[in-house]
């Protein structure tokens, strides 16, 4: 399939370039703010996304990415602060006039025009010439060529989807936004969408920025993730270095799972710091902690605990004795244990099914050991339990 | 329609019906919900349309009694000599159609969507007038289009006077008992009926697609244009239908802010039953003022195409 006019590493026609229409660059937000009222919903952020980069916005419900998504294409105006695309100044720019288009959660297609004159109306009103040949074009990239004389009601959610976005992309935005657009179809057509969004982005090379409150699917799909919770940016980076080495406890919970044990620090030892887990002396790189000195919360995830019930193998480990399973789940691809610690704090350990599985009981006396290398020191001044809870609310 | 396509469907029912009495009782159901409407209608409707169509086809007097003749020619007479009322009739119920689609379209829209917390107290004042009787009403207007009040001052003065009269909606210098002041009344009279639809398909408009349209480069204008308008076409036929049929057959607007010169065929069927006691022109009359309304409506509702919309 053709796709040389969707494809951005191609220069732009000069008459194209001048009339101000095609802007393209980075996405740079700077010290934005939003109030509503009394309540700061985005508050003084700042954030670069690079241009063609897929770039995820993830927290809970109610942290203000949505908000942030807004103001970028103009539905809401920042408080205080600045938005540009490459070196052009939206701040004030009226949603019609941004090189800005969203895909919307509710996909709000135009329920009276069928898909054709859905993905032509942005081009439309921009009096482009070769409509016919751009709505064909997205069309076959999004596999809907079949379904172009279809109206919206007549499509299944996966199509209604396509739909929007091939209705978004098919203006080659400099930018384009994607509020939860997953967030309505069935678990397996996610997986599925989440593919395509992926493979499409590739393609068309746009910068795609996508919130979500997924964070599988913002692992999956985003080559750079914000975290944000309550109005501010709590860590970016890219998924493996968020999940990695997350720097606040409400990273560490909200991707995946932590273990988060109080510790003191008591000591360093070339790049390692030594400390002291309720009688037990640990190691950690110093490189992986937030905090040199003091109180830490020494944090890991529940795959890189193993569990012993016999002879703890030599080399590099951390070891804590003394753990009593209290409860056992069989999931198949992994088993999942919670550990009653000597201090009474249960861990969770996902131990892989690599082996014959052989499933310990409740009860089972156990000493659970980890390489320093996986663990990750956090300030002690925060909930250690800080994102666990939103985790639930979101997927309920 | 949709009542029998719905009938349809339940007595297809599901692939395999169980034999069981529950079922076959509930198959029943939608007839037996439907029967009071169908007896209503069988006794206001067919009847007295059977009744109006055989009156308008017998001859006879009042004392002497009718016979039925099948007298067509009745029809010619009557449309040739009512020729003028029923023309002027249509244009009187057209242009108020129009006037009242010009006012309440805004008017909904602001209901609509600008109406925040207020949005109940308006709707409440568009229907409030129904509070009080059509009769009442019309005469008021008698009042406020009197010759020296303050409406007629002011329209001097906006020189909105010359304009009707260049228009010729106003033969003479006096407003009361001229063409305008019945398509005024007659606009005022069905403006609710013109504005509650609209409403209804209005506020049923998510306003997530005009947030869409300015996203895809549509100004303001245009999204009105391309999205609204076309999503609100449902209430805009509604209401222009529940405006244009009463406003055609309407003789009490005529009659009190009217002359001589603008009379209604409303007006001559109600002097032909009630006054000359002429039963079969009169029926005659309603017959065809039916058959016209009935054949302008369905060449409207097709024309408009709103089938297709959701």
């Amino acid at each position: 399939m053709s796709l040389d006019s969707l494809d951005p590493t191609q220069p732009a026609p000069v008459q194209e370039s001048t009339n101000g229409d095609e802007v393209s660059g980075d996405l740079v937000l700077t010290r934005v703010t939003k109030e509503f009222g009394t309540f700061k919903a985005v508050d003084d952020i700042d954030l670069t996304i690079p241009q063609g980069s897929f770039f995820a916005l993830l927290g809970p419900s109610g942290c203000g990415k949505t908000t942030t998504l807004r103001m970028v294409a103009g539905l809401e105006h920042p408080t205080v602060g600045r938005i540009s695309i490459g070196s052009t100044d939206i701040t004030g720019t009226k949603p019609y006039k941004r090189p800005v288009n969203t895909v919307f959660q509710s996909y709000a297609l135009f329920p009276h025009m069928d898909v054709y004159e859905n993905v032509a109306f942005g081009l439309r009103r921009r009096r482009k010439k070769d409509v016919k040949k751009q709505v064909d074009e997205v069309l076959e990239l999004t596999e809907l060529t079949a379904l172009s004389r279809r109206k919206p009601a007549q499509l299944s959610g996966g199509q209604q989807q396509r739909v929007a976005l091939a209705r978004a992309i098919v203006n080659r935005p400099g930018v384009l936004l994607l509020d939860e657009p997953l967030g309505a179809l069935d678990l397996k057509l996610r997986r599925q969408m989440q593919v395509e969004l992926k493979r499409i982005q590739t393609e068309v090379g746009l910068t795609f920025v996508h919130v979500t409150h997924d964070q599988e699917e913002a692992m999956t799909m985003a080559d750079t993730i914000a975290v944000m919770n309550a109005g501010r940016i709590e860590q970016m980076g890219a998924p493996v270095e968020l999940y990695e080495a997350p720097r606040t406890t409400f990273v560490a919970n909200f991707l995946g799972q932590s273990n988060m044990v109080d510790c003191t620090i008591t000591s360093t030892a070339g790049d390692r710091l030594i400390a002291d887990m309720h009688g037990t002396s640990v190691a950690m790189l110093t490189a992986r902690s937030t905090v040199t000195s003091g109180k830490l919360l020494l944090g890991i995830r529940p795959e890189k605990l193993h569990v012993i019930t016999d002879e703890v193998p030599a080399g590099d480990l951390d070891v804590v004795k003394g753990g009593v399973i209290t409860d056992s789940s069989f999931i198949g691809v992994s088993t999942q244990y919670l550990v009653r610690m000597p201090w009474g704090q249960e861990l969770m350990v996902f131990h892989q099914n690599r082996d014959t599985a052989r499933v310990l009981a409740p009860g089972t006396p156990v000493t659970l050991a980890w390489s320093p290398e996986h663990a990750f020191g956090l300030s002690a001044e925060q909930d250690a339990h800080a994102g666990v809870e939103t985790v639930d609310e979101a997927a309920s | 329609m949709t009542a029998f396509a719905g009938l349809e469907r339940g007595s297809q029912g599901p692939a395999q019906p169980p034999p069981d009495s529950g079922k076959t009782r509930g198959r029943w159901t939608p007839y037996f919900l439907l029967l009071p409407g169908m007896a209503w209608l069988a006794v206001f409707f067919i009847v007295p349309v059977v009744f109006l169509v055989s009156m308008s086809l017998q001859t006879g007097n009042i004392v002497d009694g009718y016979e039925l003749t099948w007298n067509f020619g009745t029809y010619g007479d009557a449309i040739t000599q009512y020729w003028d009322q029923f023309v002027r009739s249509f244009i009187y119920a057209l242009i108020a159609t129009v006037a009242a689609l010009l006012i309440a379209y805004p008017l909904a829209y602001a209901i609509a969507f600008k109406a925040g917390r207020f949005k109940n107290l308006l709707l409440v004042m568009v229907i409030a007038p129904f509070f009080t009787s059509f009769l009442i009403r019309t005469l008021a207007w008698q009042v406020i289009l009197q010759s020296d009040g303050i409406v007629v001052g002011i329209m001097e003065k906006l020189h909105i006077i010359s304009l009707l009269q260049w228009l010729q909606l106003l033969p003479t210098d006096q407003v009361i008992f001229s063409p305008f002041a019945v398509i005024t009344g007659l606009t005022y009279n069905f403006l609710p009926f013109m504005t509650l639809p609209l409403y209804a398909s209005l506020e049923r408009l998510d306003p997530r697609l005009l947030e869409a349209g300015g996203d895809l480069y549509a100004r303001p204008f245009t999204s009105f244009r391309k999205i609204t308008l076309p999503l609100s076409m449902p209430g805009v036929v509604a209401g222009t239908l529940l405006t244009f049929i009463p406003a055609a057959g309407d003789y009490i607007n005529s009659h009190l802010l009217g002359n001589t010169s603008t009379t209604m065929i409303g007006q001559v069927i109600d002097g032909q039953f009630l006054r000359v006691l002429d039963y079969p022109t009169a029926s005659a009359l309603s017959v065809t003022l039916m058959a016209t309304i009935v054949i302008l409506v369905a060449v409207y509702v097709w024309r408009a195409g709103t089938e297709e919309l959701v």
